[in-house]
């Protein structure tokens, strides 16, 4: 159990069942009073969110988080396979729990995958990740000071900015936390 | 060459808000001053601390770190200091946040003779004359509202309740919910654009105060409220020595129930007590978060090294 004391950002509690992350959190104590700890929390298995006051003698529960690394290795209809590079264990995650960093996982991507109560939950991507431009209007040479961006695809369908230096063929970085484009690894 | 370490980068930065508290220091200082207080120093190591609830104490080599300079400062008021005010640094033990730091300073002042609303006044005309003396203006933008200190207004608590959050403060009381209900319906629902004034608390959150005589349910105690931030605590201070020392024991007795630390009894202050101490009224109030208004920060670590 954690104690209401150990609140801060980020961690990870149990109530009611269900893992929660606390995404923000404030001490208050009004004068002469006991001390309070005001936190949103975002369930990890729904996304939703609630507010929840607790007292300094609370408990509160902790969940049986784990966190494993894992290789994606293929997918399979609607879910993600991805497997133990020592055990070969495979495991199977829902595609939709990726959203749109879908885009982003390459086979033998080193991914972390979290599990609660034994069960896969989360999936974390490198942060970067190699990708080649399946399609952008052809570079303007010389521009490269400039922030002024255009346009671009990858092959799995994925548009966003890169800079006008970048042409079709390029092999970039992207920023999965972000999916912003980060730097040009090698021209076509 | 090595990276600038982060302790060099923040003191840098906090510069320009150093500068203005301490104006704000000086400033407060030029106030009582000229009011007639005499500034004092009292010990920061202390036999013990008044104890409360809800407010722990430091330990310190077989000492405590002061949570407030109240009781030596009652003990100068029994012996005929009349109009004291400190500086004083204060500690408070697991209280970290935006609006707290283990380590803080008080202001804290008493005045013989004067009751809970002469302290209003005068601390309504505090404000107004730091605020002029600092930002060379009544008023002050903190958090996007603009305070104006020349509109103070008193509220009693129990109105405040009603008119925010539509319910019975003493009921609230009864059931053990009045924190919660203070700190999420209340206090961010207060008019932002002037000081307030809270007034007349439950008997049960009297603390150090003195009870109303017209109606004992509620005591002589005010906190004072900037854009919506807690900012200074005010009693007509008890100075009954049988009423004191039965609170004492109670806070002693739900110190230990709670598994607090139970300090020694603070024999200066049960003697001074004994021998009288004058009728007064005291106020304390967080420097650092008078500061974090007047320079619309964040937080108190944007105003404090």
């Amino acid at each position: 159990m954690y104690e209401a004391s150990d609140l801060r950002k980020g961690l990870k509690v149990e109530i009611d069942g269900d893992p929660w992350t606390v995404s923000d959190f404030e001490f208050v104590k009004p004068g002469k009073g006991q001390a309070l700890y005001r936190c949103k929390l975002k369930n990890m298995l729904s996304g939703s969110t609630m507010d929840r006051t607790f007292r300094v003698a609370e408990k509160i529960g902790k969940p049986d988080l784990e966190e494993k690394e894992m290789f994606y290795s293929y997918a399979d209809g609607e879910f993600l396979v991805f497997s133990d590079a020592e055990t070969y264990e495979e495991i199977r995650i829902e595609k939709k729990k990726l959203g749109d960093q879908i885009y982003f996982l390459i086979e033998n991507a080193e991914c972390k995958i979290l599990f609660y109560n034994g069960r896969a939950i989360e999936v974390t991507l490198p942060v970067f990740i190699e990708k080649v431009i399946a399609d952008t209007e052809p570079g303007a040479r010389g521009d490269t000071a400039t922030n002024v961006q255009k346009p671009a695809k990858l092959d799995n369908g994925y548009e966003f900015a890169v800079p006008l230096f970048v042409n079709k063929g390029d092999r970039i970085k992207i920023d999965t936390r972000t999916g912003l484009y980060s730097e040009r690894v090698s021209k076509a | 060459m090595s990276a600038k370490p982060e302790i060099i980068g923040r003191l840098s930065s906090l510069k320009p808000r150093l500068e203005k508290r301490a104006a704000v220091f000086s400033a407060l200082r030029d106030f009582f001053n000229t009011s007639g207080f005499l500034e004092v120093t009292t010990p920061a190591r202390i036999t013990a601390p008044a104890p409360e609830l809800h407010i722990n104490a430091v330990p310190s080599d077989g000492l405590f770190l002061r949570t407030s300079p109240e009781l030596e400062m009652k003990c100068m008021l029994a012996s005929g200091y009349g109009k004291i005010f400190q500086l004083a640094p204060c500690f408070r033990k697991n209280e970290k946040g935006r609006l707290h730091r283990e380590e803080f300073t008080m202001l804290e002042w008493y005045e013989a003779g004067a009751d809970y609303l002469q302290l209003v006044d005068f601390t309504r005309r505090m404000l107004e004359f730091v605020s002029e003396k600092v930002l060379a203006s009544t008023k002050c933008i903190f958090r996007g509202a603009e305070i104006d200190f020349t509109k103070a207004e008193i509220i009693t608590l129990e109105s405040a309740f009603a008119e925010f959050a539509g319910k019975d403060l003493l009921e609230i009381v009864a059931a053990d919910d009045f924190e919660e209900v203070l700190v999420t319906e209340v206090e961010p629902r207060l008019p932002k654009d002037r000081p307030v004034f809270l007034k007349d608390y439950p008997a049960k959150f009297a603390a150090l105060s003195r009870l109303r005589k017209d109606n004992p349910d509620f005591s002589e105690r005010w906190e004072l409220y900037l854009g919506g931030v807690e900012i200074a605590n005010a009693f007509s201070e008890l100075v009954d020595a049988g009423e004191q020392k039965g609170r004492f024991e109670l806070a002693r007795r739900q110190k230990k129930n709670s598994g607090e630390n139970v300090y020694p009894e603070n024999r200066d202050f049960l003697d001074a007590l004994d021998y009288g101490i004058p009728s007064c009224a005291g106020c304390a109030l967080g420097m650092d978060r008078l500061v974090m208004v007047l320079c619309d920060a964040g937080s108190i670590d944007e105003i404090m090294v």
